[in-house]
């Protein structure tokens, strides 16, 4: 019961994350590409209730900045420029789940922008561009999970349940693939690539090579439990009763490879948004000027970056959720797994 | 009485003899001085320093050699620079020549022969003694074909090499086949190299391997202020203070005054900041504006110096070469919008230098609309057209050029070709290059506003220049090029049509275009004048033809930017490489710096 209530809330957790992420157009309200080149290196803006004199405003606002006078290379709050926010405001157009156009944003400003987690060197708001950055993250993650268990549960099971030369063949190559130098294989990969593919397509194709060559480890589990169930007595039977090989997969070998399906999957996918992440950070990944979390991080390459503007490390903290969400419901699966196991043979 | 007597006789006797040994001494040197006169010092102007001390400075790569023939990368030069001395120097502050091994020179009313006098008792840093044969012998090695000299392109004038007549010891007659317009400036980099260290290499053809980085220090000479001293691979290289070197203050001191010069090899530009910031070394210089501006803020005992801008100057230029018959119909088309002049005008009007000199440079640069910096203002034509961004007359231009603009699938704008194809093209960076990348990213954007879609790709800098030099499969490129002198001769291989850094349409048989020949016979005709004046104007020319054809996009130069130790004194970071050590010798050390690390 434990395991249930913690699958539920981490479910919850991670359904709030990927809402942010999927809606990301309604909730930033700048587009990520947009340079104000007014104001690089700006950092996170405060929400004020109470302005410089006292007064208590009902409409929250914040201050403008400006180039500090003080110290060179600085910025601060111009109390004589206020912008106000509003709710449920009408921005810059965007497409909702890539296909439905809209303007509504969940907030906006008026009389200035507002950066609520700063804007980075080209005056790009970085709270936009950490939603945005987002959904291509999720999507490397997703779609190379996919790519992984598809392929490797399709070996996995071949190997496992005809046996033989088949299995002695996969399970060599699975081997071989695990010593593969992926990082490597991907310089050269995107070397090989022609410049005129568009950067998202040259991306994707890049995820789901590495999500092709990932399958190894997923195929070497499902072997074990197909093994498993391949000796199970009502398989047996059912063979006995002359139950087809196609027959034997679907209704009683493959329901076993769920459970390890659903773990794999649940720890797979903040892998390939790990992965994701390394080649955007060194520049493998997707191109500029869309946002990733990887190539936002990217900009931490440098020194004066690094020393100067606290707020870029932010993209960092964002992915953090995400995959102690991930991680967490990975873990109740597994406990659940166990648990319902225990359960069922109890009674 | 008699006591005090005898003593003041003594201490007489002892004031006779000391002065006799005295009176036998100085004989000694002037019957020397007379066998081996002194050498001939060029007093050089400049604060009055104090001998001693070690400066530490940073390198971004081991050099690959110290032998001039061969140094073709940034790191030997800067390190020959100090070790190396040529006839006829070019002040890198005044930016006009000056006499360094040659006291002084002589012209002949048609151009054609430059008679230069050496400085009496020049010497090695061996202690060998340099003279006019050293000179023949170097020149010698510097035309012969199979050395492979970088210096030999310098040396041909009109299509043949300069000839040198050896007068006397000290008296040199260079003919040349043409006037050269450049003059005299034409003998700076052309350092002189021991003939008795190298002749026998020579004649046995082993050349190449002296002068390396393993050649003993003592089987190596220069007539530079340093020499070296010791290297240790990996780590870094350490010169000394050159006893017979041939400058001095204006006291009268023998230069140079530091004993020694530290390179360290510390190969990331961050961590030369922080070397830098923590005292491991006394200089800095090639630095980028953030790394500048991180430095400004938090100065602690040194002093961060914008020497202006330099001579660098960053441009896009888009694939203007011919197309083979095996082209693409998508390549033939791009081919078709770049070689439209209006197009890539507009692309220029479309730019916003502006935010790029303030983003990228953080406003230490200068917008650029031709390819002469403000840097270097001998030469540059202030007035060439310098038209602030303009989108309006970016589309009017595209207009008139046949392109129209639809809304496309989504919702933005697109600009579209004559046959209705969509513009579309990739832009080349260096990988490399933070700056460069940055300036493709912003261009990106502006260019995105016109309807342009716009792809960044960063390379590889050997796989790109191999891209835009050898197999021409791009669509444009964002590059930059630091001339290394401010004169027009230094960029002869970009501007002329048959030069192999023609980087739109390189090393052509004939100049395609008009404009292209017409550069052409302006650079040659400057390349033949004397005057400075008609060399000018020639030059303007040239700089308005490529500001109305735009082969090249201008768009910004970077300021030289360095810092140094309160410490070190006379420390004046020029425009010219290299930046700071150009006058090491008159780099000093003040008192109570700690030298010892």
């Amino acid at each position: 019961m434990i395991g249930r209530l913690q699958l539920k809330f981490w479910l919850v957790t991670l359904g709030v994350i990927h809402l942010a992420i999927v809606g990301a157009g309604f909730f930033a309200p700048y587009d990520p590409a947009e340079q104000d080149r007014e104001n690089p290196y700006s950092p996170p803006m405060k929400i004020r209730l109470v302005d410089e004199h006292g007064r208590i405003h009902l409409r929250p606002f914040f201050y403008a900045t400006r180039p500090s006078e003080r110290s060179f290379g600085r910025v601060e709050e111009d109390p004589d420029k206020m912008g106000q926010m509003y709710f449920f405001v009408s921005g810059p157009s965007y497409r909702l789940l890539g296909f439905i156009p809209a303007r509504l944003h969940l907030f906006g400003a008026e009389g200035s922008r507002f950066h609520l987690l700063g804007t980075d060197g080209f005056g790009r708001d970085l709270f936009s561009r950490i939603l945005y950055g987002g959904q291509v993250s999720l999507l490397a993650g997703l779609l190379g999970a996919a790519c992984t268990l598809l392929v490797g549960g399709l070996i996995g099971t071949t190997a496992g349940f005809y046996g033989g030369w088949r299995d002695v063949v996969f399970m060599r190559s699975a081997e071989l693939f695990l010593a593969l130098p992926w990082l490597y294989l991907l310089f050269a990969l995107r070397a090989f690539l022609p410049l005129t593919v568009r950067p998202l397509e040259a991306f994707l194709l890049v995820v789901m090579v590495l999500g092709t060559v990932g399958w190894a480890r997923p195929a070497r589990l499902v072997r074990g439990v197909v093994l498993g169930a391949k000796e199970r007595d009502f398989v047996r039977a059912a063979r006995g009763f002359g139950a087809s090989d196609g027959y034997l997969l679907a209704r009683h070998i493959l329901p076993e490879t769920s459970g390890v399906l659903l773990t794999q999957a649940a720890i797979l996918v903040p892998q390939f948004v790990l992965a994701e992440m390394t080649l955007s950070f060194l520049g493998l990944g997707v191109p500029e000027p869309a946002p990733s979390w990887g190539n936002l991080l990217a900009a931490l390459q440098e020194y004066s970056v690094l020393v100067s503007y606290w707020w870029m490390y932010l993209p960092a903290f964002a992915s953090i959720p995400f995959f102690v969400g991930y991680l967490g419901v990975a873990n109740a699966l597994h406990v659940d797994r166990m648990t319902g196991k225990i359960d069922s043979e109890r009674r | 009485m008699r006591q005090e007597g005898a003593a003041s006789l003594r201490r007489w006797f002892g004031i006779c003899f000391l002065s006799a040994c005295a009176l036998f001494l100085l004989g000694i040197t002037s019957s020397a001085q007379q066998s081996n006169p002194a050498p001939e010092l060029l007093s050089v102007p400049g604060e009055a320093g104090q001998r001693g001390g070690r400066l530490v400075l940073a390198l971004r790569a081991e050099p690959k050699t110290l032998n001039p023939l061969t140094a073709a990368d940034a790191p030997s030069r800067e390190v020959i620079g100090a070790m190396q001395a040529d006839l006829i120097h070019i002040n890198r502050a005044t930016q006009l020549t000056e006499p360094a091994l040659a006291k002084s020179w002589k012209v002949s009313p048609d151009g054609l022969q430059y008679t230069l006098t050496l400085r009496r008792g020049l010497r090695f840093s061996d202690g060998q003694p340099l003279d006019s044969d050293d000179v023949l012998f170097t020149i010698r090695l510097y035309l012969d074909e199979s050395v492979h000299a970088t210096q030999r392109d310098l040396l041909i004038v009109g299509g043949k090499p300069i000839t040198v007549k050896k007068i006397d010891a000290s008296t040199l007659v260079f003919q040349l086949a043409k006037p050269y317009g450049a003059g005299e400036r034409l003998f700076d980099g052309l350092t002189i190299l021991p003939r008795h260290l190298l002749e026998k290499p020579y004649l046995d053809g082993k050349l190449p391997q002296s002068g390396t980085l393993s050649t003993p220090a003592n089987q190596w000479a220069g007539a530079g202020p340093f020499r070296l001293k010791e290297y240790i691979p990996g780590q870094k290289l350490t010169l000394e203070r050159n006893p017979y070197y041939w400058k001095s203050d204006t006291k009268g001191n023998t230069l140079p005054y530091l004993d020694e010069i530290v390179f360290l090899f510390v190969p990331s530009a961050e961590a030369q900041v922080l070397r830098f910031q923590s005292g491991d070394t006394d200089m800095i210089s090639r630095l980028g504006a953030e790394n500048f501006s991180v430095l400004s803020r938090q100065q602690r005992g040194y002093a961060m110096t914008d020497a202006g801008p330099g001579l660098e100057y960053n441009f896009l230029f888009f694939n203007l070469n011919e197309l083979g018959e095996k082209a693409s119909p998508e390549m033939a088309r791009k081919s078709k919008w770049f070689h439209e002049t209006k197009f890539r005008q507009a692309v220029s009007y479309a730019i916003d230098r502006e935010a790029i000199v303030r983003l990228i440079y953080l406003g230490h640069g200068a917008p650029l609309w031709g390819p002469v910096t403000p840097g270097n203002p001998r030469w540059v034509n202030s007035s060439i057209p310098r038209p602030a961004r303009s989108l309006e007359h970016a589309r009017s231009l595209l207009k008139d050029a046949g392109f129209s603009w639809t809304r496309g699938a989504g919702a933005e704008e697109e600009l579209v070709d004559s046959g209705g194809k969509s513009v579309e093209f990739s832009v080349l960076t260096s990988s490399s290059n933070n700056d460069r990348t940055k300036m493709a990213t912003l261009i990106q954007d502006d260019l995105k506003q016109l309807g342009m879609r716009v792809q960044v790709v960063p390379l590889e800098f050997r796989s790109l220049i191999d891209r835009v030099t050898q197999t021409k499969e791009y669509d444009s490129c964002l590059l930059g090029i630091a001339s290394f002198d401010a004169d027009p001769n230094s960029d002869l291989n970009v501007w002329l049509s048959s030069g192999g850094q023609h980087l739109w349409n390189p090393s052509q048989a004939h100049p395609t275009t008009p404009w292209e020949g017409e550069i052409d016979k302006l650079m040659e005709q400057q390349l033949a004048t004397p005057s400075h004046e008609q060399r000018k104007k020639l030059y303007d020319r040239v700089q308005e033809i490529l500001a109305e054809n735009q082969p090249m996009v201008f768009l910004a130069s970077p300021d030289i930017l360095a810092g140094a130790k309160n410490a070190v004194g006379n420390f004046h970071p020029a425009v010219l490489e290299p930046y700071v050590l150009w006058n090491a010798e008159q780099l000093f050390l003040r008192n109570g710096h700690d030298s010892s690390r």
